[in-house]
């Protein structure tokens, strides 16, 4: 997902917490909301600055493949359309680092562990957007997949990062349409539009499946931060969710899923499908994807290409307040 | 049409119509090209809150665009539309102003070149909203609203950078002085102007000089930037004769279109 492999601090049984973390466990399980300024265990709080960090820095990466392809969007609206979409995940960024910092966490500070491969952003957008379909495949199935993610995170125990969540999820669902709408036109369209679809379904597919993160089943941390109420799901029940909702989205675009083993399986009432190569991911998330370092150059340079800006700015409004307290 | 037979066409020969598209297109091309640039800078910029605000105004300019260019084809009556306007014609067919299509640089010449041009567009807008055309002024209210933000905006940018650090003042004042002489084509009228401004469909070009200035003159002193003293000599975008930067953003802009002329997407 946004946030992929979060390591979970904690993991005391009952009889090892103090009376305090007794409380808050008893606060999480009757539903309520843990808000900033109330006494939580410290592994809740890194914990939670782990994942919503992640996140974020995931919404401000994944401008880029997208962004890659604004300046060629093939007609006026579909450009207005994407630069809308784009400038949405700029603003999940900010609504996320602004639900980071109520953890005592400044967004700078979040920045610069990411830009010095401390923190981590979802391995999706490690993968080039190569043709306009590509568009569509993100919005589609990226967009999709974090939906999955994101709508049960709105329940989530602590208070400002739900909160962030139902805004988020709100301007989600229309990134999910605007994709699909795409991959209807082309999967409908000439004969290279079509194979463009069908491509861009075939590369983008098992990277979706990845971002919900390999099986946590039997992960203490998982176990943890669903004790907490920070992750809601495992891994597995997003994932196989997720393969029911797109399997009959992708037939009605008469595309076919790049794996030959799936298929309807009537006890579960779902797809069995095919994992995704669980060791390109390790890879992609060690800095080995396809896009990794362009996407890490493309941030860095414009956080050190952008400082006499900020510093510009700064400067600006202390001389600003400097002679308005003189007056 | 051929683009050059647009570009070499002699104005005396141009018909209402023909002044109304020919004026749309001045007004809507300057807007698309703008929009491009700006739209360059999309996950590139200094702040995140900058991401948000250069796509917002990327997305006004192209919306305003997509309207004067669709009204630009109803008149020409010649069965294209917006889309086509924008990814079919080459550049001796685009009509827009120089300064827009001036490339990004760094942030100091995109902050510049949209301060100089939003103080033009407000102007430009606030006649094109008294138009004689129903269709030119209803397009040009709904414009003055979001370019007054962007106004607004670019001037604070314009001031807080050039009173800001050392730095910030030097790369403002450079990107200044690149761009200075690209800011007397906006007031540089023609004859097919002087037609517009006689039917009382546009503003005559001169006319929207004093205000440009004297806003100009203003903000540039607080940001402790001086006017250079070149000569603001630089123009032919509005007649079809651009720079070189123009023909690699069209590449861009209209690979798609020229790629598969027969999809729709
Ligand atoms: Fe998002
Ligand atoms: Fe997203
Ligand atoms: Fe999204």
């Amino acid at each position: 997902m946004y946030a992929q492999m979060v390591t979970s601090e904690g993991g005391k049984a009952r009889d090892e917490m103090t009376p305090e973390e007794c409380a808050f466990q008893d606060r999480i399980d009757r539903g309520e909301r843990i808000e900033p300024k109330d006494w939580m265990p410290e592994g809740y709080r890194k914990t939670l600055i782990r994942q919503i960090g992640q996140h974020a820095h995931s919404e401000v990466v994944g401008q880029l493949p997208e962004g890659n392809w604004i300046t060629r969007a093939p007609t006026l609206e579909r450009k207005q359309i994407l630069l809308a979409k784009v400038q949405d995940e700029a603003g999940h960024g900010l609504y996320l680092y602004s639900a980071a910092e109520t953890l005592g966490v400044s967004r700078d500070e979040l920045t610069e562990m990411l830009l010095a491969g401390k923190m981590k952003y979802s391995s999706i957008f490690n993968y080039p957007t190569l043709t306009w379909a590509d568009i569509g495949a993100v919005g589609w199935l990226v967009d999709g997949a974090a939906i999955m993610n994101q709508v049960p995170l709105q329940r989530t125990s602590y208070g400002p990062y739900a909160r962030a969540m139902v805004r988020i999820c709100k301007e989600e669902s229309f990134h999910q349409r605007q994709g699909y709408s795409i991959m209807m036109t082309m999967a409908r369209g000439t004969a290279d539009q079509k194979a463009m679809a069908q491509d861009a379904l075939n590369r983008f597919w098992y990277p979706s499946l990845m971002m919900f993160g390999p099986s946590d089943k039997d992960s203490v941390h998982s176990a943890q931060s669903m004790a907490w109420k920070i992750k809601i799901n495992t891994n597995d029940e997003l994932r196989q969710k997720f393969v029911d909702q797109t399997v009959p989205q992708a037939r009605f675009l008469g595309l076919e899923i790049p794996d030959p083993d799936l298929v309807w399986n009537e006890e579960k009432g779902g797809y069995d499908f095919s994992q995704p190569d669980w060791s390109e991911f390790y890879e992609v998330l060690k800095g080995n994807g396809p896009c990794n370092a362009e996407r890490m150059e493309a941030r860095i340079e414009a956080w050190e290409d952008g400082a006499w800006v900020r510093e510009g700015l700064m400067a600006h409004a202390e001389k600003r307040a400097a002679a308005h307290a003189a007056e | 049409m051929s683009a050059l037979t647009e570009t070499t066409m002699p104005e005396t020969t141009l018909s209402a119509d023909a002044v109304l598209f020919e004026t749309l297109l001045r007004v809507g091309d300057s807007a698309l090209i703008l929009g491009h640039r700006v739209s360059e800078w999309c996950g590139h910029a200094p702040t995140l809150e900058e991401d948000i605000a250069q796509a917002n105004v990327a997305l006004d300019l192209i919306g305003q665009a997509t309207l004067w260019l669709g009204l630009a084809a109803e008149v020409e009556g010649a069965g294209r539309d917006a889309d086509a306007l924008a990814f079919r014609r080459d550049a001796g067919g685009f009509r827009n102003l120089l300064l827009a299509e001036q490339p990004n640089r760094d942030f100091a010449v995109t902050v510049m070149r949209q301060f100089l041009f939003d103080a033009w567009h407000a102007e430009l807008l606030a006649g094109l909203a008294a138009s004689t055309d129903p269709r030119v002024a209803e397009i040009a209210a709904k414009a003055r609203k979001e370019v007054a933000y962007h106004l607004d905006r670019s001037e604070t940018l314009v001031i807080g950078l050039g009173d800001g650090t050392p730095e910030s003042h030097a790369r403002m004042q450079a990107a200044l002085t690149r761009l200075w002489p690209f800011t007397g084509e906006p007031f540089r009228g023609d004859a097919t102007d002087a037609a517009a401004a006689e039917a009382g469909i546009a503003p005559d070009p001169a006319a929207l000089e004093p205000g440009w200035r004297a806003r100009v003159e203003a903000v540039l002193a607080e940001a402790t930037l001086t006017l250079p003293d070149t000569a603001r000599f630089r123009s032919g975008g509005r007649s079809g004769v651009h720079g070189e930067a123009l023909g690699l953003l069209l590449a861009e802009m209209q690979f798609l279109q020229r790629a598969y002329p027969d999809a729709t997407w």
